[in-house]
């Protein structure tokens, strides 16, 4: 490498030697905790182990079980449909919060008010996952919960459901709980993007007599895709992840309607003792989520050279 | 002048916004109310009535039942623990990452990448196994140590892609006063970037405080559980009533809220400055 290559930062400092001292302790910390377990995991989906004595080599048996288990199906089926509401759907509301937080609440009513409105969207994000959990269980409690009693107050009685515990609305109602948990994340993110776009861009739109909607979608929209992008791989990634809102409402149930696959490994884990088979659970989705953020990347980095 | 052509229907969008907002935080308010009526009244009048008076029996009953104070005591002490932690070896690595550009550092970033992606339950059981053989199991110390390695690994990510644009003439000046690295390390570089250095401390401590699976395998013990470990497990034993739930939730709620009104600039501006999920 030449001088001139160099970076202004490498510059500085005189030869690299010495700063590998620096990165040890977390080196060996996150070798420890992070790249043994992983690299075990993945070993142990090749085997069977009820967590004692010897794990058995079994080759791809549980892989070959795994892909013939209508729970696992299940499982990704369902999280599918997490990942429509923790990511799609959050990600369509709020820029059209963020947007209308941003044009009209802002400009007319101070940017005060609109920072409280957006707070109050964000305050969800904050609460741990089991508070969530426990707030929502009690409110679609069938019998002493808040929704049915408030439908019941309005008149509405015969809509009210075991929201939670009937295979026909469990799923449903937990991707409803997962917008809510969600939304503020988007607004906020959109909000802080919208700031960026040059206010000339609207002048001349509004010029042109542009409508709002399509002075929204025609500039805000592509004005913070940088911003989309980022919202979408990160919620996407939570999605796939998801488990404590499920520990917490419904333990998968009821049967697997809303098994995810995180609680689908626990399970085999830690109540069935099936450590391979949770192993190889695992294994599959941290390579789904791997790829999938590499994809998303790549096509981001495409996007910015276009632009 | 931009604005002006929607000026008619601002009301009207500001009006359905704050109708919005408040249906968000409805359930926040409605276990604020019930948690503090009494199991009778909640069965007579129902969830939407205001409470008669100030009924505090179903908090302080939770509270003796999980011995919150010990719970809340653990919580701040792992959360703080690895905040602490967590953000000393995001510095380090990143000092080695993104200023000291170590060889292979791509890969190394990859790799603190890939960890970040990692879900928790490709990790779990070899340190659930690893922690039992060592006489390591149902620790503080052994969550510390797992949530700084997690933590760290999205901060060194984050803290090196803003140390790669350090500027090159403060390191400079350093080097000229004759500072070696370490020196340039905590005289230089750790004040110029302390705003990024709270952002990370504060969602640290936030999501470890929030976290459920792992210390949920980890902590089994009533004198180990974390806040979310101790509602978690108690939700699922249904000899909960309604007040008594809400009165637990509101636990849970109440530090969450705090921290939020303390943190709420640097939360949303680290939402939005580091990408953070």
């Amino acid at each position: 490498m030449t001088a001139a290559t160099r970076s202004p930062a490498a510059r500085a400092s005189r030869g690299r030697g010495g700063y590998g001292l620096f990165l040890l302790p977390g080196a060996l910390l996150a070798t420890v905790v992070i790249v043994v377990p992983l690299v075990s995991t993945l070993g142990i989906s090749f085997t069977e182990w009820t967590g004692v004595g010897t794990p058995e080599f079994v080759g791809v048996d549980n892989y070959t079980k795994l892909f013939q288990d209508e729970n696992f199906w299940a499982s990704f089926q369902n999280i599918l449909l997490i990942v429509v509401a923790m990511a799609v759907v959050p990600t369509l509301l709020g820029l059209v919060l963020a947007a209308l937080l941003f044009d009209f609440v802002g400009p007319r009513l101070g940017d005060r008010f609109a920072r409280i409105l957006r707070n109050g969207f964000y305050l969800p994000q904050v609460l741990p996952l089991a508070v969530t959990g426990i707030v929502w269980g009690w409110i679609l409690h069938p019998q002493y919960g808040a929704l049915n009693s408030i439908l019941d107050k309005v008149g509405l009685g015969t809509l009210a459901r075991n929201w939670l515990g009937d295979e026909a609305y469990a799923i449903y109602s937990v991707m409803a709980v997962m917008v809510w948990v969600q939304i503020g994340y988007p607004v906020v993110m959109f909000m802080a993007g919208l700031q960026r776009v040059d206010p000339e861009l609207y002048e001349a739109a509004s010029i042109d007599g542009a409508t709002w909607w399509q002075r929204f979608s025609r500039i805000a929209v592509h004005q913070i895709k940088p911003e989309i992008y980022i919202v979408l791989i990160t919620t996407t990634i939570a999605a796939l992840k998801v488990f404590g809102q499920i520990f917490v409402l419904t333990k998968g149930g009821p049967g697997n309607a809303t098994l995810v696959p995180s609680y689908f490994a626990y399970k085999s884990y830690f109540e069935r003792a099936d450590v391979g088979y949770g192993s190889a659970i695992s294994s599959v989705l941290t390579v789904l989520i791997v790829v999938l953020t590499w994809a998303f990347l790549r096509v981001q980095r495409r996007g910015e050279e276009k632009a | 002048m931009k604005t002006r052509r929607f000026r008619p229907l601002t009301p009207i969008v500001a009006g359905v916004l704050t109708v919005v907002v408040l249906l968000v935080l409805a359930p926040m308010v409605l276990v604020a109310l019930n948690a503090v009526k009494a199991p009778e009244e909640y069965s007579n009048k129902g969830p939407l009535s205001l409470p008669g008076g100030l009924y505090l029996a179903g908090i302080r009953t939770f509270w003796e039942r999980v011995d919150f104070t010990q719970v809340l005591l653990n919580s701040v002490v792992i959360s703080g623990c690895v905040a602490v932690l967590g953000v000393l070896l995001s510095i380090l690595n990143a000092y080695a990452l993104g200023i000291g550009r170590v060889r292979g550092r791509n890969w190394f970033l990859v790799a603190f990448l890939v960890a970040n992606l990692v879900p928790q339950e490709s990790l779990i059981y070899p340190l659930y196994y690893m922690a039992t053989q060592l006489d390591l199991y149902d620790s503080k110390f052994t969550v510390i140590v797992i949530f700084t390695a997690i933590q760290s690994a999205f901060g060194t990510y984050l803290l090196s892609s803003v140390y790669r644009e350090f500027p090159p003439e403060l390191l400079d000046a350093a080097a000229i006063d004759g500072a070696g690295r370490w020196r340039t390390l905590w005289r230089v570089v750790v004040p110029v970037s302390r705003p990024t250095l709270g952002v990370l401390f504060t969602f640290f401590f936030v999501w470890t405080w929030n976290e459920l699976f792992i210390p949920l395998i980890f902590l089994v013990s009533n004198e180990n559980q974390t806040v979310p470990v101790a509602l978690g497990v108690l939700q699922g034993e249904r000899q909960m009533d309604a007040t008594l739930t809400s009165a637990s939730a509101l636990l849970g709620i109440a530090p969450a809220v705090i921290f939020f009104l303390v943190f709420q600039r640097t939360l949303t501006r680290g939402v939005t400055a580091g990408a953070i999920k």
